[in-house]
């Protein structure tokens, strides 16, 4: 990454599309116009592909979070004697990453393997088997640059380290061991009333009244208790803030929305034979699905070149509308369209007033979005957190670690199988939304402190101990006496933590404007949103074009090849 | 497989299936040829391989390999290698013909052939049963072979119960692990294996596993059918019992040349009037039980000796096991004051058809009097007409009541062994209880109603012998009127319980027994002291039960019920008037038990639908259908009859030529015509009065 590369020459140097980034919605948006046979440039200053989306060595993700966590200088206009034809718009990044907090306990062993982990920039998260990633990946082919594994099971997780299976079907009701029988078969209860909704009998129909009110009220409703009710909201709808304070949520999940994701969540558990879970992990990390889909971009005639920073917009100066990009090389790229990653944002030249048009549209464009942020965390262990299961995702819901908790904290544990890690190690994706760094901090580290050992002998984490000893102490009382009937052993040690990077993320918002922006990675597990955002990105600058129409099916495999290995 | 919807055949399926019919014809005709001349040739083999994938049901082609096979092992030149590469074959051809069609009994039949031909690798087989299960968890023949493969194998039974329950919990609608994990749990208690040595330890943890299935999913049958299963482990005792006699312990039984008899401090319980010079002894099990006879059962008396005595089941099939057994005692006609003892099971030999052995040897004493006649009982009989009519009918005397009451303690045998043994079904029965009256109150479900009844049915048959009471019943019967209400479907199986609960609650007590009891009275008899009667009339019936406690009826009134049969009722060997008048019988063989009634005299079976349909559908229904039992007894002498009218009415001829009847209504059935009735006359010569006509 030091040494910069030399720029070879670009030719030809107009396209219909250029696409700056290799994130996931700008892969998918190149293979879209591809395959309307536009031709598309897409460019990367990373010497890799993913972006934001990217999984990276365990060397490589500090580097990459810290470029992004400062809002350099913008660089000196390389050259002034521009062609008179057109203004130049410099390129500014956006600091997207910040608190970023990096604590190695054991470095001789991590350094030296770096290479063999690929760590996702953007984790937790999982494709479920019968979401629109999937969807997308069998409907384009793109399944075939990709493997899959099953994560086998979800948990709920409480503040004295027990981990609860999650009853999320039939046979899991059956086979729990923590619910009563009356909850039992309150539970089945309501799974069928739901599938009886779906599946259009009449008898079961939840009324449309139902439907427009609170999931949370219509589970109420149902006389559900609250272990259940938690289970359903944020372990199977996952819901990511408090429905029962109307105070602190956010997001209040409507009846509809709860018995969509709960019907995804019902279609995905048992989509794929081999996969006994509701979700699938790429093998080798989540990075792989940019890469497939700039894979599928390029075998239909996609240009691609990695390395190469932008530095400058091309804008006519009478018009003031969008005409190409400038190169780190010098080289001015022409296109008719623009897609750009979150990272970049436009800066007018001081001093200087836009050309009228884009003096309207630019304040949207440079609008701050004040979505929040998330806090994600990654740590990397030797031994699982639950014996004889490697892949699984816990969830912590609200008010679940401690009381000021108001939304769901998530985690994933990903084994070396998925070739993310060394043998033997185990790598956990932490998330939760904020409405800042401190409050984000607090939420990973209730986690890492119930579930890890985090040894006090570290470089740089002074911090982190202080800082989490309130609640850390708590737990760590009560971890003697959790029930014996729990699904984690009380007796065992907690596995000990050998690295974790600790940062927040920018919630930003893609944007479809002067210049069409992607989004920064959201806080949900699944791309479900990712992937709605993208497509409507791509119907506003092709509004003629269908989305990977039908016809492009080169491979027309069977939805069975999808399915991961075993 | 399951849950896949059948599609409508297209034009192009059709097409297909005609020409595979084509080839298939073609393959046959080829096939036959090959099979009617013994050719046993490589290529004559391999079209029935062929025949066979196509189509794994044609038996006559996997008949025809097990003769090619023992063809080829009968080879001269036959060794070891051979027969495996012969064998493998058959055991690739049955794998492929499964592919076709998993549930061909042809080919798992032939491949359990092929196996105990003993030289196939039978761990392979368990490998392939796996593969099999997987793809269809459920089907029941790859079951039976798993059972047939691991006893083959010597797998422990806890390695096929893990195997269940792994299948089990991937789903649990699934009745052939269920059965399974009953079949190995029956067969692990039978050994006593390790950890199974106790019932009360095994079954309260079953419980709570089939729990989370029936409240997972209340809808979903087979837990219940495993919990049916439970149920019947809980409540059945593994020796049988003998729940009652007659005479019973302590009784004293009068035996009476006519109807009268002298002296009231006789219970009607143990009073008899007998004119055969004989009085029966009545066994009465808890459950079928074969080898009753004089070694097993010995009775004490001066007036009999033991080895002459002959025990006869009474069952409505002709099978040598049933609940009760009868044997005749002969008394001598001058005054007799006699003790009898009867001891049962003290020496082995006894065996409930479930194969335990009567192992709580029981005893029970009573005395016999004996009063000459002191008439001539010709002239009596002659003028006797009995009518069992309401103002024929009084309310049992007060008078007697003490005697009733010490009596009626003597109706059943109170087995305290019980007592000990079973406090951990009590507790297992009573939890289930609670625990269903929870689940009810979460849903309205039928199959959880019926359990709720049997279960408290079963507590209350447990809890009686202490409690003297049936302390649920009002509930079980309301939940069984419910369910006729809920589930039309199966009314009738509803109503028959219902039935058998509410003669249980009338027999539980001696006050509710006696609203029933009657002393007969008519102005016109020449009686001078008078019967009483038992009357279970009005009350809806559709079956009777309770018999236990009815060994001493003599007088029976079941008129104006809904009794479609009287199974059981053979058990009733004093009766000598029965009116089942205002039924639904249906037809002359639903009758068949009251053939073995030999004192049977005078009955009333008018106002039913005998004859109504000309087909008699309970022949095929019934667990007694006549063609089973008389068939065996048909003596050829006496159906060589030159009367066509016996001929036509053999029914009721084998029905009632065992009947020694004085007097019969039959009037108000379809059948009874004036020539049936002159038939009757004829198969029973001692007929003395039809229809309330005097015959000459």
């Amino acid at each position: 990454m030091d040494d910069i590369p030399p720029y070879p020459p670009i030719d030809p140097t107009t396209f219909d599309l250029i696409v700056i980034g290799t994130g996931l919605p700008e892969s998918i948006i190149a293979a879209a116009a591809s395959t309307a046979s536009k031709s598309v440039l897409h460019l990367d200053p990373n010497p890799f592909y993913g972006s934001h989306f990217s999984s990276l060595p365990l060397a490589d993700l500090p580097s990459f979070l810290s470029s992004h966590s400062t809002s350099p200088s913008p660089p000196r206009s390389p050259s002034s004697d521009d062609p008179n034809e057109f203004s130049l718009l410099e390129f500014a990044t956006r600091p997207l990453y910040s608190s970023i907090d990096i604590s190695t306990f054991s470095p001789n062993l991590l350094d030296q393997h770096s290479r063999k982990f690929n760590l996702d920039v953007a984790g937790p998260r999982v494709l479920f088997c019968a979401d629109k990633s999937i969807e997308l990946l069998l409907r384009t082919g793109t399944n075939q640059y990709m493997e899959f594994k099953s994560v086998d099971a979800t948990f709920v997780g409480d503040n004295k380290g027990n981990l609860w299976s999650v009853p999320d079907s039939r046979a899991a009701i059956f086979k729990d061991k923590s619910l009563g029988l009356v909850e039992k078969n309150k539970l089945m209860r309501f799974f069928k009333l739901v599938q009886g909704h779906l599946a259009g009998e009449q008898d079961v129909k939840i009324s449309e009244e139902d439907l427009q009110s609170p999931f949370v009220d219509f589970l109420n409703k149902m006389g559900l208790p609250p272990k259940i009710k938690s289970f359903i909201l944020y372990a199977i709808a996952m819901a990511d803030y408090d429905q029962e304070d109307t105070g602190v949520c956010r997001d209040l999940l409507k009846t509809k929305d709860g018995i969509d994701q709960l019907a995804l969540y019902n279609a995905s558990i048992g989509r794929f034979q081999n996969a006994s879970g509701a979700f699938l992990y790429p093998i080798y990390g989540q990075g792989e699905l940019s890469q497939a889909f700039c894979r599928r971009a390029a075998v239909k005639g996609c240009l691609y070149v990695l390395r190469m920073p932008v530095t400058a917009l091309l804008v006519d100066k009478d018009t003031g509308c969008y005409k190409g990009v400038r190169l780190a090389s010098g080289q001015d790229i022409f296109s008719q369209k623009l897609i750009l990653d979150p990272t970049f944002k436009v800066t007018l030249p001081l001093g200087s007033s836009p050309p009228l048009p884009l003096k309207e549209k630019l304040p949207f464009f440079s609008l701050k979005d004040d979505k929040g942020k998330i806090a994600r965390g990654i740590c990397i262990t030797k031994t699982s957190l639950k014996p004889d299961i490697s892949n699984f995702l816990v969830v912590y819901p609200p008010r679940s670690l401690f009381p000021e908790q108001v939304t769901s904290i998530r985690l994933l544990q990903i084994a070396s199988n998925l070739a993310v890690c060394l043998p033997g190690m185990f790598v956990l994706y932490i998330s939760a939304l904020c409405n800042d760094d401190d409050q984000g901090k607090k939420l990973i580290h209730a986690v890492m402190n119930t579930l890890l050992t985090v040894p006090l002998d570290s470089e740089s984490n002074a911090a982190v101990q202080s800082e989490t000893a309130e609640i850390g102490s708590a737990v760590q009382d009560e971890t003697s006496e959790s029930s014996s009937g729990g699904p984690s052993d009380s007796g065992e040690e907690k596995p000990t933590l050998l690295w974790s990077a600790l940062y927040s993320q920018e919630l930003t918002l893609g944007q479809v404007d002067f210049i069409c922006s992607t989004p920064m990675p959201d806080g949900k597990l699944n791309y479900n949103d990712l992937i709605d955002t993208t497509f409507k990105i791509f119907q506003e600058i092709y509004p003629e074009e269908e989305f990977f129409p039908e016809t492009s099916l080169e491979n027309p495999e069977v939805d069975g090849d999808a399915s991961p290995e075993t | 497989m399951h849950g896949r919807p059948r599609k409508a055949p297209k034009p192009e399926d059709e097409a297909a299936s005609s020409a595979k019919a084509q080839k298939l014809r073609a393959l046959q005709t080829q096939f036959f040829t090959f099979h009617h001349n013994k050719i046993y040739t490589k290529e004559a083999v391999e079209l029935s391989a062929k025949l066979l994938e196509i189509n794994p049901e044609s038996y006559t082609a996997w008949n025809y390999r097990k003769l090619a096979v023992e063809h080829y092992l009968n080879l001269p030149d036959c060794n070891p290698d051979s027969i495996k590469s012969v064998l493998d074959d058959e055991l690739r051809v049955v794998e492929n013909a499964l592919r076709q069609n998993f549930k061909s009994y042809g080919a798992w039949h032939h491949r359990k052939w092929v196996l105990s031909k003993g030289h196939s690798s039978i761990d392979n087989e368990l490998r392939l049963l796996d593969k099999f299960q997987k793809a269809d968890s459920r089907n029941f023949h790859a079951w039976n072979y798993r059972r047939y493969v691991a006893e083959s194998m010597k797998r422990s039974e806890q390695d096929e119960l893990k195997y269940a329950e792994d299948m089990i919990y991937t789903n649990f609608s699934n009745y052939s692990a269920w059965h399974n994990r009953s079949v190995l749990l029956s067969a692990l208690f039978e050994k006593k294996a390790g950890g199974f040595l106790l019932k009360e330890k095994v079954l309260p943890e079953e419980y709570e596993f089939i729990h989370q299935a029936i409240f997972t999913d209340p809808d979903d049958q087979s837990g219940w059918f495993y919990h049916l299963w439970l149920l019947d482990q809980t409540v059945t005792t593994d020796s049988p019992l003998l729940a009652s006699s007659w005479p019973g312990h302590g009784s004293d039984v009068l035996l009476v040349g006519d109807r009268c008899y002298n002296g009231s401090a006789f219970s009607p319980f143990s009073a008899l009037h007998s004119d055969s010079g004989s009085f029966p002894i009545v066994l009465y099990f808890n459950q079928p039980v074969g080898g009753v006879n004089s070694s097993t059962v010995t009775v004490e008396c001066g007036f009999n000796k033991n080895e002459d005595l002959f025990w006869k089941p009474l069952s409505a099939s002709n099978s040598q096991t049933a609940r009760v057994w009868v044997a005749h005692l002969k008394v001598p006609s001058s005054d007799l004051h006699s003790t009898v003892e009867v001891s049962v099971g003290h020496s082995k030999g006894i065996i409930s058809t479930r194969g335990f052995v009567y192992s709580h040897p029981s005893m029970f004493s009573f005395k016999v009097h004996v009063q000459p006649m002191e008439r001539d009982s010709s002239q009596v009989s002659v003028a006797e007409n009995i009518s069992l009519r309401e103002e024929n009918f009084k309310v049992y005397g007060t008078q007697s009541e003490e005697s009733i009451i010490d009596s009626f303690d003597q109706l059943i045998i109170k087995n305290g062994h019980e007592t000990t043994a079973s406090n951990w079904r009590f507790e297992a029965l009573a939890k289930e209880i609670e625990c269903f009256r929870e689940l009810l109150s979460l849903v309205d479900c039928k199959i959880g109603k019926l359990t709720l009844a049997r279960l408290l049915k079963a507590y209350d048959a447990m809890s009686y012998p202490f409690a003297n009471k049936l302390v649920h019943s009002e509930e079980v019967l309301e939940l069984y009127s419910d369910l006729m209400k809920l589930d039309p479907t199966h009314y009738q199986f509803y109503k028959d319980e219902h039935s058998i609960v509410l003669l249980q609650k009338v027999t539980s007590s001696k006050e509710s027994l006696l609203q029933h009891c009657f002393q007969y009275k008519d102005s016109a008899s020449s009686a001078i002291c008078d019967p009483i009667c038992l009357r279970l009339n009005n009350l809806s019936l559709s079956r009777m039960g309770a018999f236990e406690k009815l060994l001493w009826v003599q007088m029976l009134d079941l008129s104006h019920n809904e009794l479609q049969s009287i199974e059981g009722l053979e058990a009733m060997q004093l009766l000598s008037c029965l009116s089942l008048r205002n039924n639904k019988l249906r037809s002359l063989t639903t009758l068949e038990p009251l053939r073995k009634l030999k004192s049977l005299r005078i009955l009333d079976i008018s106002y039913n639908q005998i004859g109504d349909q000309s087909i008699d559908t309970t022949r095929y229904v019934c667990s007694s259908p006549l063609s089973h039992s008389v068939g065996s007894e048909l003596n050829r002498d006496e159906t060589v009859t030159s009367d066509v009218a016996l001929i036509n009415n053999w029914e009721a001829f084998f029905i009632f030529k065992d009947f020694n009847l004085n007097q019969l209504d039959i009037v108000g059935n379809t059948i009874a015509d004036e020539k049936f009735k002159s038939v009757l006359v004829k198969i029973m010569p001692k007929l003395k009065q039809l229809d309330g006509k005097l015959l000459d």
